[in-house]
C-alpha cells in the first residue's frame, strides 16, 4: 500500500523546477542578445564590404562623367558608342569602350558556346551514365580544374595554344579571341559541370524510375523528364559559368592579344580583341591617379560590376526556383 | 437520431463516389480483426491455377545483389486477372521480387538473376527481352506517389506519347478514360493543365495509376502503394484495385495484412528471401499451413 502511494508521488513530482529563476532569465537574455549582435555585426561586415565596393567604384567613376570640359551626356554617348579608345593621346584623348565591351562579349559568348554543350553533356554522363566509381573519381578531378591559378592557364595559352593555332591553323597571330575563348571555356567548365550535375542528380531517383517503368528509354527519360525538371539548375550553371568567363582577367590579358577592335568580318575569331577586365588590369597600374584616364577605368569597372551583379541576381533567381518545392 | 445517421451515410457517399459499385468491399475499414475479401468470390477461386490462366510464372527464381541474396528459389504462379498480395517482414525480398517482374532492378549495378521468371510465357531475364515493351505491358505503381513535374494531362499522356501517339483527339480520349478508370476524373476534369504536384498524396497516387493504365498494361505491379497515404485515400486505392481486378492482373506488395486480406485473391508470404507459403488469401489467413506464417499473421514476430 505504502509503496504504491510513494510510487505515484514520484510520478507526479518534477525533480527540476519548471519556473525560470530571475538569474537564469537574465543571463539567458543577455547571452542571446550578445550572440545575436555578434552575428549581426559579422553579417553586416560582409554586406557592407559589397556596398562599399559599389560606393568606391561609383565615386571614382563619377569624375569621368562629370568633367567640366565636356557635358556628361556627350561623355556618356562617346563612352558607349565610340569604338576608339585612345585615353593617352595628349591633345585629343578618346574614351570609347564599344570595342572593349564587344571584346568581352566575344570571348564570353564563344567560350560559353564551347563550354555549355560540353559541360552539360559531361554533367549528363556523370549523373546518369557513369558508374558510382567513375563519378567518385571524375568529380574531384573536374573540380581541381577550378583550383588551377589563372596565370597558369595564361602561360598555357601563350606557350602552347598560341603557337599551335599559328602553325596548324595558320592564324596570323596566336593570341586572339579564339585562344582566349578556348582557355576560358576550360575554366568555366568545372562550374558548369558541377552545378548542372547537382541539378540533374537532385531530380529524384523515383522520378526516373517512374519514367523507366512506363517504358521510356534512358534518352527519353533524360530529355523529357530529367532535363525539364532540372532546367532552372541548368540555367544557373550556365550563368555561373558566364560570370566566371566575364570576370576572368589574367587569361584574357595574356591570350586575347589586347587590340581595341571589333573583328571584321564579325565572325572572324582569329583577330585579337581586348576585354574590359584586361583593359583595367593592364592600364590601371600605369596611369597617374586623378586623371580622366584613371577615372575612365573605374567607369569601365562600374559597367563590369553592374553586368556581373545582374547575372548574379539572375542565377540566384534560378537557384531559388530549383530549391523551392514545385507547385 | 435517424437523421444524423442518414447524414453520416450521405457524407460517406460524398467521400467515395464509386461506393455503390464496390459496396461489398467498402463495408468496413476500421482496423481490427482481419477481414476476408469478398465472400461471394470464394467458391470460384481454385487453390491451384489452371495452366492456361498462368500469366506470371516463377520457377526456382533467385536474385542477388552482388553476393547478397535478394530472393532465393521462388516458385509460384500468378493467375491472370487476379489480385495477388505479397506480405512479409521488412527486407524479406517482397519488393525485390516485384521489381524483377518488370526488371526495374536493372538500374542497380552488380545484380544477378537465376532460374525462370516468365511473363506471358516469355522469360523476362532473357538476353533478348525488349525492356520497353515489357515495361509498357507490366506497369508499376510505387510506394511514394511520384508524378512528373508536369501537368496532369501530360503525366497521363506520357506513356502513349512514348509509344508514338501524337493526335490530340486520341490522347484526349486516353487521358479521360484512364482518369475515369483511376477514379480521378471527377476531381480533376476542370483543370487538366494544373501541375500534378499540386494534387494531394492520394490523388497523386491515383494519377500514377492512371498514368500506368494509359499504357494499356496486362499486369500492374504495386509496391506498397498505400504506405504514404491516409486511411481515406487508402480506401479509395483499395476500391480502385477491386475495380481494376479482372481486366488487369495485379500484384501488390503490402505491409498491411488487413489490406492484403481485403483486396487479394491469393497471398504469398515471404520471409528472409524465401517464399514460405502461397495460397488462397482466405485459407492463408485463417488456416495457414506453416508455423512461420501463423506467427507472422498473428503478430508474434516481424
Amino acid at each position: 500500500m505504502t509503496t504504491a502511494g510513494s510510487q505515484s508521488d514520484a510520478a507526479v513530482q518534477f525533480t527540476r523546477p519548471l519556473r525560470l529563476t530571475f538569474r537564469d532569465d537574465l543571463s539567458s537574455t543577455l547571452l542571446s542578445w550578445l550572440v545575436k549582435s555578434f552575428l549581426f555585426v559579422v553579417t553586416f561586415c560582409s554586406v557592407a564590404a559589397v556596398l562599399l565596393i559599389f560606393v568606391f567604384v561609383i565615386r571614382q567613376a563619377a569624375p569621368f562623367f562629370a568633367e567640366s570640359r565636356v557635358s556628361p551626356l556627350e561623355r556618356l554617348t562617346e563612352f558607349f558608342t565610340s569604338r576608339r579608345w585612345f585615353p593617352e593621346h595628349q591633345a585629343h584623348p578618346e574614351y570609347g569602350i564599344l570595342a572593349i565591351i564587344a571584346g568581352s562579349f566575344y570571348v564570353t559568348i564563344t567560350s560559353l558556346l564551347i563550354a555549355v554543350p560540353t559541360g552539360l553533356l559531361a554533367a549528363v554522363f556523370l549523373s546518369d551514365i557513369a558508374s558510382f566509381r567513375t563519378r567518385q573519381i571524375c568529380k574531384p578531378l573536374i573540380e581541381i580544374l577550378a583550383a588551377i591559378p589563372s596565370v597558369a592557364y595564361g602561360v598555357f595559352a601563350v606557350m602552347v595554344v598560341a603557337p599551335w593555332l599559328q602553325k596548324n591553323i595558320g592564324f596570323p597571330t596566336g593570341t586572339n579571341a579564339l585562344n582566349a575563348s578556348l582557355i576560358l571555356s576550360v575554366m568555366a567548365m568545372p562550374t558548369i559541370i558541377s552545378v548542372a550535375e547537382d541539378a540533374l542528380s537532385a531530380v529524384g531517383r523515383e522520378i526516373r524510375e517512374a519514367s523507366y517503368a512506363l517504358g521510356a528509354t534512358r534518352a527519353e527519360t533524360m530529355l523529357r523528364i530529367v532535363i525539364p525538371a532540372a532546367h532552372s539548375g541548368i540555367l544557373a550553371a550556365v550563368i555561373l559559368g558566364m560570370m566566371r568567363a566575364v570576370g576572368e582577367t589574367m587569361v584574357v590579358w595574356m591570350a586575347s592579344g589586347n587590340a581595341t577592335q571589333i573583328p571584321s568580318p564579325w565572325w572572324d575569331l582569329s583577330q585579337s580583341v581586348r576585354t574590359m577586365t584586361a583593359t583595367i588590369a593592364g592600364e590601371l597600374g600605369e596611369v597617374p591617379q586623378g586623371t580622366t584616364h584613371f577615372h575612365s577605368l573605374f567607369a569601365i569597372g562600374l559597367v563590369l560590376l553592374i553586368f556581373t551583379f545582374c547575372l548574379n541576381l539572375l542565377s540566384e533567381h534560378f537557384i531559388m526556383q530549383m530549391k523551392k518545392p514545385k507547385r | 437520431m435517424l437523421l444524423s445517421s442518414d447524414k453520416i451515410q450521405k457524407k460517406q457517399q460524398l467521400l467515395r463516389p464509386n461506393m455503390e459499385r464496390l459496396s461489398s468491399q467498402t463495408a468496413d475499414r476500421q482496423p481490427g480483426p482481419i477481414r476476408l475479401a469478398d465472400p461471394n468470390r470464394k467458391p470460384e477461386l481454385q487453390q491451384t491455377i489452371r495452366p492456361e490462366r498462368v500469366i506470371i510464372r516463377s520457377k526456382d527464381f533467385s536474385f542477388y545483389y552482388g553476393s547478397k541474396i535478394g530472393v532465393e528459389k521462388i516458385t509460384m504462379d500468378i493467375e491472370a486477372g487476379s489480385v495477388t498480395a505479397i506480405i512479409g517482414p521488412s527486407g524479406c525480398g517482397k519488393s525485390t521480387f516485384l521489381r524483377c517482374i518488370n526488371r526495374m532492378n536493372d538500374l542497380i549495378p552488380n545484380t544477378r538473376a537465376e532460374g525462370l521468371l516468365a511473363v506471358g510465357g516469355q522469360n523476362v531475364y532473357d538476353k533478348n527481352t525488349n525492356l520497353v515493351n515489357l515495361r509498357q505491358q507490366v506497369g508499376m505503381v510505387f510506394q511514394k506517389p511520384n508524378p512528373f513535374a508536369k501537368s496532369i494531362y501530360d503525366n497521363v499522356a506520357y506513356g502513349p506519347r512514348l509509344q508514338g501517339i501524337r493526335r490530340r483527339s486520341e490522347l484526349d480520349a486516353i487521358v479521360e478514360q484512364c482518369l475515369r478508370d483511376a477514379a480521378l476524373w471527377e476531381e480533376v476534369k476542370d483543370d487538366l493543365s494544373k501541375s500534378a504536384l499540386a494534387l494531394s498524396g492520394g490523388q497523386q497516387q491515383r494519377l500514377c495509376i492512371a498514368r500506368t493504365l494509359a499504357n494499356k498494361p496486362k499486369i500492374i505491379l504495386m509496391d506498397e502503394p498505400c504506405s504514404a497515404l491516409d486511411p481515406l485515400a487508402t480506401a479509395r486505392i483499395e476500391d480502385l484495385i477491386a475495380a481494376l481486378k479482372g481486366t488487369y492482373t495485379i500484384v501488390i506488395v503490402t505491409h498491411n495484412m488487413q489490406q492484403a486480406a481485403r483486396v487479394s485473391d491469393r497471398t504469398a508470404f515471404f520471409c528472409l528471401g524465401k517464399l514460405i507459403e502461397y495460397g488462397r488469401t482466405d485459407v492463408l489467413f485463417t488456416n495457414p499451413a506453416k508455423k512461420e506464417t501463423e506467427d507472422y499473421i498473428t503478430g508474434r514476430f516481424g
